[in-house]
């Protein structure tokens, strides 16, 4: 068994209540950072845990804390991203759903470290109702006495506040996050400034996932050493996957980084293997915005290695072979799984999704979904698969920010592992016509025969 | 940009009659309360959520420019809001508006079917509402519930690992319970 930092009391029944989760050892973490801590060494623990931003991008959390402006007389802001809407990502649900006061007592610490005293959870409208979770539970801390005025007598003042979104993917990046909290539309900023020295109200701001900021808690209670000895290299402590897709049990699992893939994916404790006696055919690791991997590249890499769960072992050989650990989530397709019909999926999500301030990306994700809809029904010609490349190309790096590369990514690499499948579409337009035609007659990746030197 | 439905024609009669609740004229107070002065424009989105609530699942022009008056901004500041995010309906919706996830992790366990199943049994198809005002069936991308595919959320609940009896239960259930569904209702979250 793996151990468990944050989801090691998740079984105990009605820790989604106060007096459950403090009889548990709830709030020990605001206990040694108020009485015996000074903010820079929370800051300095979080820095020795290598703890990396769990939201997707994987920056080192405390090297973004120490990155934060701190003008005199200026507020401060720690807000936490709980926009969670990166397709196949679904851990920050189950986290603040079930344990809504382990996301409380990491704002609290967090906070503290920061200097911040006003705190902002930003949650996804569609998780209404988990917000309102988070409020009982932010309720529930108030009348404790571990939020408001001069907590546990400390001298330190914080107030925390549950803010819903209204249906916006974008709004999960930092700064369109910000904008959204300041009740305008999700239009991400230009940066530099970052929000680390202009954030919200203009004023300095961190932005940190929700996985991030529960990570905080063991990492203040253990010390940060303890939280750096599980994992491998710079892959430090536990991650939350999300798996779904065709496997046997689909799920919120928390591993500790360095887990090979293959016992992820196959163990019972785990995934439990693909459903119903299929043949795995693709998986994409970490998330919709990374690259997918066919079948021969998800438990080994280009070069015969076992393939981990650490952020540098998934991205071993780049995007020519690896993918991204990204935000963890983790979904799997079988051999039935159409990975054109997939990628049209996907760029209709981007297209969608395009808050529509940059031609690149506004026009770009239009354009791959209706060539890759136009290829899906069997009406495209190889030329297209040509032009869905070059259109990916002409979006990547071109944009304000990486949603353009989120959606150009995935189309890039569904072509280059699968490409025979595209040509497929064209060469037997009559067969995939029919929406099931995989179900029919899967189509499996093809390895591509060795380089001899 | 999420909100693609337009927004429809001003009527000032209209907007002379328009006045929410006590209760959800005070939850907006206490709303902006949270933020530093001057700044109560953040309270936009929450109040806007409270405003589709109170006014029958949808935001008119006419309720838009109410919420514009009570956050002092101008009307501009608040369409312009209202139209980029994909919850806030622009046009009359049905009392149970089914929002069924088609991303991927659903798409392989049977989002497709579900939406059909769904469009049969009620007769419309997605994007429409049924004749009697009760149902609006509606396609959305991913709700953040991959792992219990295929899902759908209806109002503030969530409904996961569906089933054709599963489907057929919630609909009865909403048939006879006869009552506008919003995602701030209160009851999903202690039955959950
Ligand atoms: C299009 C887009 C969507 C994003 N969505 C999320 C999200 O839902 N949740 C999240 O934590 N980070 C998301 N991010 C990453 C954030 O911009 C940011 O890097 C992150 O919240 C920082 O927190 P961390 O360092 O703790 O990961 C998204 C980024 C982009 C470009
Ligand atoms: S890349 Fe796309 S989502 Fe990001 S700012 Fe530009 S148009 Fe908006
Ligand atoms: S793909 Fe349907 S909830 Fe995520």
């Amino acid at each position: 068994m793996s151990r468990k930092l944050l989801l090691a009391k998740d079984h105990v029944p009605g820790i989604r209540s106060y007096d459950v989760y403090r009889a548990n050892g709830g709030y020990a973490s605001v206990e040694k950072a108020l009485k015996t801590m000074s903010p820079e060494a929370v800051t300095e623990e979080v820095k020795k845990s290598g703890l990396r931003g769990r939201g997707g991008a994987g920056f080192p959390t405390g090297m973004k804390w120490s990155f934060l402006a701190k003008p005199e007389g200026v507020p401060r802001y720690l807000v936490c991203n709980a926009d969670e809407s990166e397709p196949g990502t679904f851990k920050d649900r189950y986290l603040m759903e079930r344990i809504p006061h382990l996301l409380v007592e990491g704002m609290i610490t967090s906070s503290f470290a920061l200097g911040a005293n006003t705190s902002f959870i930003y949650i996804r409208g569609e998780y209404f109702y988990v917000s309102r979770i988070l409020e009982q539970a932010i309720a529930e801390a108030y009348a404790n006495g571990w939020l408001g005025k001069n907590i546990l007598g400390s001298g330190y003042d914080l107030d925390l506040y549950v803010q819903v979104g209204a249906g916006a993917y974008i709004c999960g990046e930092e700064t369109a996050l910000l904008e959204s909290l300041e009740g305008k539309r999700g239009n991400p900023r230009i940066k530099p400034p970052f929000p680390a020295v202009e954030g919200l109200y203009r004023c300095p701001t961190v932005v940190n996932n929700v996985e991030t900021i529960a990570a905080v808690v063991p990492i203040v209670n253990d010390g940060g050493e303890a939280y750096a000895a599980i994992g491998i290299g710079r892959s430090t402590g536990t991650k939350l996957i999300s798996a779904s897709g065709n496997i046997n049990k689909p799920g919120v699992y928390e591993i500790e980084l360095g887990l090979p893939v293959e016992e992820f994916l196959f163990s019972d404790e785990y995934c439990g293997g693909i459903a119903n006696g299929k043949r795995l055919k693709a998986c994409v690791p970490g998330g919709s915005s990374v690259p997918i991997l066919p079948e021969y590249l998800v438990c080994k890499t280009a070069t015969g290695d076992d393939r981990l769960m650490t952020y540098e072992s998934l991205s071993d050989g780049g995007f020519a072979t690896g993918s991204m650990l990204g935000s963890g989530g983790f979904i799997v397709y079988d051999e039935n799984q159409c990975v054109v019909r997939n990628t049209w999926n996907f760029s209709r999500f981007y297209r969608h999704e395009s808050c529509g301030q940059c031609s690149p990306c506004r026009e770009g994700t239009g354009w791959m979904e209706t060539v890759l809809r136009r290829l899906e029904k069997g009406m495209g010609n190889l030329d297209d698969i040509d032009l869905l490349v070059g259109v990916a190309k002409k979006i990547e790096g071109n944009t304000i920010c990486p949603l353009g590369d989120a959606a150009a990514w995935p189309v890039a690499a569904a072509i280059r592992h699968f490409r025979h499948e595209f040509e497929y579409h064209v060469l037997h337009a009559e067969k995939v016509k029919d929406p099931k035609h995989g179900h029919k007659e899967p189509i499996m990746p093809v390895k591509p025969a060795p380089v001899v030197a | 940009m999420s909100n693609e439905q337009g927004v429809k024609k001003f009527d000032p009669e209209k907007r002379k009659t328009i006045r929410f609740s006590e209760p959800a004229l005070e939850s907006i107070q206490k709303i902006i309360q949270r933020y530093p002065a001057g700044k109560q424009k953040s309270a936009m989105l929450p109040v806007l959520h409270i405003a589709q609530a109170e006014s029958d699942g949808w935001l008119s022009p006419e309720v838009l420019d109410y919420v514009a008056e009570i956050l002092g901004l101008l009307p501009v500041e608040v369409y312009e809001v209202a139209s980029f995010y994909s919850m806030y309906n622009l046009k009359p919706v049905g009392k149970c508006v089914l929002e069924v996830c088609q991303t991927s992790s659903c798409w392989t366990r049977g989002a497709e079917d579900v939406v059909e199943y769904i469009g049969k049994k009620l007769n419309i198809k997605a994007g429409e509402t049924t004749s009697d005002g009760m149902f609006t069936l509606k396609t959305v991308e991913c709700l953040g519930s991959c792992g219990t595919a295929p899902m759908l959320q209806c109002g503030a609940e969530y409904h996961e690992n569906l089933t054709e009896e599963r489907i057929d239960n919630l609909i009865e259930r909403y048939r006879k319970e006869d009552r506008r569904r919003n995602y701030t209702d209160l009851d999903f979250v202690n039955s959950n």
